[in-house]
């Protein structure tokens, strides 16, 4: 009865080397790009460059390490769910303390 | 009874099936993990303000990092994120001999990255840097400049968020030695290897953590570094 366990869920493992390269190039990527002073350019761009490579490295490990991309739609929605939380958290804490005066954050008036 | 005498010896009896076994503990795990999220996105959180208020202290913080170690810690995650992913991957044939291989890789792995984070604390610790009473000296091997309020909410910030994040490899590398064990025992079958693979997920959580404080506290103004210091 139980004995046709998931055989058919079993990744290649060649998926599992290319998220590797991926990571390993992107991870010389950021520390590349982290030399130049893109803020001369744009205030924010060398956070934006850097928070962005660390995205697709995260969601990179997160579709094939963590096998999410072939995962039931429960776990994928639960996932999401969280991230909206997380994004919940960060954004509008944010917003509270970017609008406050007197906190060394220039206010918006 | 005689129905659950003809079940898996890892089917736990409240559950139908292996599949919904193996569910139910992959969906309880990434609640787990989200609950992970949240605790570190406090942290992270706690860095996006004090980095909005403290730009330039973050960058003469981070400048009192070392790339280079940083750099090697992440490849050695990325590495064994791999191993551990390998391991997952040789359990679901049942290979014993490559999983426990793949483990201890992953196990040494882990515990090269602490060797180095113990060496850069170390170096912190020496230097006067842990932010706090009886190691902060303002008279020692760096200029007083360097540690003006701003300065110490960055290294208060790497120390916590390195710190938690040191301690779940701590943890994971507990977890690992229970499985190597297990493993050695027999434990797992191409039918069962549902601990192998969610604790892979808790693994590969730990790296994603690090692929996100590796840019924030190294790499910030990293770009400055040939300028100030």
């Amino acid at each position: 009865m139980a004995e046709h366990t998931s055989e058919h869920h079993i990744i290649p493992l060649k998926y599992y080397f290319g998220v590797f390269s991926l990571l390993m190039v992107f991870t010389a990527l950021t520390v590349f790009v982290a030399k130049f002073d893109l803020e001369s350019v744009w205030g924010p761009l060398n956070i934006i460059v850097a928070l962005t490579i660390a995205v697709i490295k995260a969601t990179a490990v997160v579709l094939i390490f963590m096998h999410v991309k072939w995962s039931s739609k429960l776990t994928q929605v639960i996932i999401i769910a969280g991230l909206f939380w997380l994004a919940i958290l960060l954004i509008m804490t944010m917003a509270d303390y970017l609008v406050r005066g007197g906190w060394g954050f220039p206010a918006v008036k | 009874m005689a129905e659950h005498a003809a079940h898996h010896p890892g089917l736990a009896h409240h559950f139908v099936s292996m599949e919904q076994q193996k569910e139910a503990g992959t969906v309880g795990m990434w609640l787990f993990l989200l609950t992970e999220v949240m605790f570190f996105g406090g942290l992270f959180l706690a860095y996006t303000i004090y980095r909005a208020k403290y730009p330039s202290g973050f960058t003469q913080g981070s400048h009192l990092l070392s790339v280079p170690l940083g750099g090697l810690n992440t490849v050695v995650l990325i590495v064994s994120s791999l191993t551990m992913a390998m391991a997952v991957y040789y359990s679901q044939f049942g290979d014993r001999k490559k999983l426990l291989g793949f483990l201890v890789v992953t196990l040494l792995l882990g515990s090269v990255f602490l060797v180095v984070k113990y060496f850069e604390y170390t170096e912190k610790f020496h230097h006067h840097l842990f932010p706090a009473v009886g190691f902060y000296n303002p008279s020692a091997d760096h200029p007083p400049t360097q540690f003006h309020q701003p300065v110490r909410v960055f290294l208060w910030i790497y120390f916590l968020m390195t710190g938690l994040h040191a301690l779940h490899m701590i943890i994971g590398i507990g977890l690992l030695l229970v499985l190597i064990y297990l493993t050695h025992k027999g434990k797992f079958t191409k039918y069962y290897n549902s601990p192998i693979e969610i604790f892979g997920l808790y693994w590969h959580f730990v790296d994603i953590v690090w692929i996100f404080l590796f840019p924030l506290l190294y790499l910030t103004g990293y770009h400055l570094s040939s300028g100030g210091h």
